[in-house]
């Protein structure tokens, strides 16, 4: 009798574990570094689908999902490459959420995910560099490639009746792409860029930078910088010397802390941000903030970012990157029921029953291409020390 | 004559008031250098760090004020806390000497090795920062930023370009005048000062005229500290405090002592100034300067900048070679490096 109880009790403990397993995704982001102040709000945008997923039990059998952190310092590849090395090799995870800046996602993708086949959603890397890069269909991102954020702020400046504007960025992968975009559909509008020059981050002092970009002159200054970083500084130096007065912020540049450093004079800059007016970002507002963090800059492509991992697994029956990677498409797009955020649950019974799910998510998630987001914008206005939004393109 | 005008107020905006702020930060800086190398007789490498530490607890203090309420508006609070950065450091560099230098003193070692024991201090003491404030960037100004704004000086004159002139770079100019004229007045006038010139002219004979030569090297150990923290409190006010930035900022301080000869202190100074005006004024664009000096139709297309911004270390590394081959011993000659 006890053996028998023994017996069945193993074959049971066996059966389930056939089926529901744990799950582990990396939630590889920079902590640390010249986006640090975004990260806390990206990776509580990720962990909330995570949760939300594992305690529905609906996924693979009852699958629970914990998530791992690792940071990528934004700007240190060797480091990133080293954090997402650990998070595979000996914390086994399943799929990585990450990196967030163009560079270093770029180093995690090649040095790791290429060689483990592991699958990797970028809530934040946009260079459109990452648009061409061999990747064996494991890269994705939720959010827009900067070839696009090119054409949105160009309307935007166009709109504006700015001519002329001179433009800085910071020295690598996405300050580069991103300023080679805007400089080529500026240009292709009929503006004028005077002058397109790098700058270093973390240098105490930015007069001399400010002084070339003055002697250029132009209507305003583009900063395609970071906030807590070198375009900080720019913008400080820009204001101290009195040579702009008028900033265009890209979206490495958008965040609550920079209103906050530089003050009253920021009032009336502009920039862009990835974003959407559909019903899933007013959702995704709400239970941010019943979570207790804010639906800040790429916190909804994060959430997105991780959502979609867990329903292409669900769609593929399997936790393993090379099993599901060729879902994520499938369930991001038309055709199918369409899933806002809070409803993974309904999400991932929709598609245990066979049917078929165009998941929107919180930031309108539509993929394209080599997967990635077709890109929506938030155009922000800076009023009253404050980013507010302008309007949706 | 408004072109001229223009032309004048545009480089005083962008070369002549920063050069002037940050030739008075690289003077202070260079005093110490070269009162170390004079007295003591060795290159001090640890003295970017020495402002470092200085600045941190001048920025720990600063904040405990702040959450006191304490103010001098419109002065930075920073300034009331500069006495105690001045006292850490000075307990600092004391320690230092009695666990460090007085071994090798005593040993009477050639000034190379002393060089790399304060190689070896710096490290000790770029961790000690690192350890105690962090290695990111620490925001401690606060009163009126502006004595002079570029907006409000457009609207006094109506001219088409302004003139900006922070707080932190008067205050600057005014602190190094005071201490210089301070550091020569001790120098010269005081008894503690002249037992120092004579120790640095001629150890032996000081040495037999009664000096006590432990003294000595205290009342340098204090100036030093005195000088290394005014000058890091100066910058970080000016600029920003980054531990990094200031281990970087020893090429420009060697070179500003080095240039107007090591051991000499108006030298130190004047180096301070050649050094930072070198630095702006090869890196400038002169493009807008010229379109208001020339004629119309001579401005120029391109932006006649010499030098990338981000060449500003080369040349003080290009003028530093320079004096090294043609004039070893400084411009205003020091002694031989």
């Amino acid at each position: 009798m006890k053996k028998l109880l023994v017996a069945t009790a193993m074959a049971a403990l066996v059966s389930t574990a056939v089926n529901a397993e744990e799950i582990k995704l990396g939630v590889i982001l920079g902590y640390t570094g010249p986006i640090e102040s975004l990260t806390p709000d990206m990776a509580a945008g990720a962990e909330l689908a995570i949760k939300e997923v594992s305690n529905s039990g609906a996924l693979l059998g009852g699958s629970k999902v914990t998530p791992v952190r690792g940071d990528t310092t934004c700007t240190d590849s060797a480091a990133a490459t080293a954090a997402t090395e650990r998070l595979v090799t000996s914390d086994k995870i399943n799929a990585i959420v990450g990196g967030d800046c163009s560079g270093v996602t770029t180093a995690m993708l090649q040095n790791v995910a290429l060689a483990n086949g592991i699958v990797m959603v970028s809530p934040s890397a946009t260079s459109p560099a990452l648009s061409t890069i061999k990747d064996n269909g494991l890269f994705f991102r939720t959010a827009p490639s900067d070839a696009r954020q090119g054409q949105v702020l160009t309307a935007i400046l166009k709109d504006k009746g700015v001519k002329s504007a001179a433009l800085t960025y910071t020295n690598n992968d996405y300050g580069k792409g991103l300023a080679n975009s805007i400089k080529t559909n500026f240009e292709k509008a009929g503006g004028k860029i005077t002058i397109s020059a790098a700058h270093e981050d973390g240098k105490a002092d930015y007069t001399a930078e400010v002084g070339a970009l003055a002697a250029a002159g132009g209507d305003v200054l583009i900063v395609a910088g970071y906030l807590d970083q070198g375009g900080k500084g720019i913008i400080q130096a820009a204001l101290d010397t009195g040579a702009f007065e008028t900033f265009v912020l890209p979206d490495g540049m958008i965040g609550d802390s920079l209103p906050l450093a530089i003050g009253a004079d920021l009032n009336g800059s502009y920039g862009t941000v990835p974003g959407t007016d559909s019903p899933g970002a007013a959702k995704f507002g709400e239970m941010a903030k019943a979570a207790g963090f804010k639906a800040g800059p790429f916190s909804s492509e994060s959430y997105d970012a991780a959502a979609l991992i867990l329903l292409a697994m669900q769609a593929a029956k399997s936790s393993q990157s090379k099993m599901f990677k060729d879902k994520i498409l499938g369930v991001a797009n038309a055709p199918g029921t369409k899933i806002y955020p809070g409803e993974l649950a309904k999400g991932l019974k929709i598609i245990a029953g066979g049917g078929d799910v165009d998941y929107v998510g919180a930031s309108a998630v539509e993929l394209i291409g080599p997967g990635e987001s077709a890109g929506n914008y938030r155009e922000i206005l800076v009023s009253g020390g404050k980013n507010t939004t302008a309007r949706f393109r | 004559m408004d072109g001229i005008l223009n032309a004048l107020i545009l480089l005083s905006n962008f070369v002549i008031v920063p050069g002037m702020a940050y030739g008075s930060q690289l003077a202070i800086g260079a005093l110490g250098v070269t009162l170390v190398f004079g007295i003591l007789r060795f290159s001090n490498f640890a003295h970017g760090d020495t402002m470092a530490f200085g600045t941190m607890i001048t920025v720990l203090v600063t904040w405990a004020l702040q959450a006191w309420g304490v103010s001098i508006k419109p002065l930075p609070t920073a300034l009331l806390a500069l006495p105690f950065g001045i006292l850490g450091t000075v307990v600092l560099l004391l320690l230092t000497d009695r666990w460090v230098y007085r071994f090798y003193r005593r040993q009477k070692v050639a000034p190379v090795v002393f060089l790399i024991a304060s190689v070896g201090v710096m490290f000790v003491m770029n961790g000690l920062v690192r350890f105690i404030i962090g290695p990111d960037d620490q925001r401690f100004a606060d009163g009126d930023r502006f004595m002079m704004k570029a907006r409000e000086f457009k609207r006094m004159t109506g001219l088409s370009e302004g003139i900006a002139f922070k707080t932190s770079q008067g205050l600057t100019v005014l602190t190094a005048v005071i201490v210089v004229a301070a550091l020569f007045w001790f120098l010269n006038r005081t008894r503690a000062g002249k037992s120092m010139r004579a120790y640095s002219d001629n150890e032996d004979l000081a040495l037999l005229s009664g000096i006590n030569p432990e003294r000595v090297v205290l009342i340098t150990w204090t100036i030093t500290a005195a000088l290394a923290t005014i000058a890091g409190v100066l910058y970080g006010l000016d600029k920003s405090f980054k531990p990094f930035t200031y281990f970087q900022l020893l090429l420009p301080i060697f070179a500003s002592a080095i240039v107007g000869g090591l051991g000499n202190p108006l030298g130190a100074i004047a180096g301070g100034f050649i050094i930072a005006f070198s630095e702006v004024t090869v890196t400038y664009a002169y493009k807008k300067f010229l379109y208001y000096t020339l004629p119309t139709d001579w401005a120029p297309e391109g932006l006649t900048q010499l030098l990338s911004t981000d060449y500003k270390f080369a040349v003080s590394f290009v003028i530093l070679v320079l004096v090294l081959l043609l004039r070893p011993t400084g411009i205003f000659g020091g002694k031989a490096t």
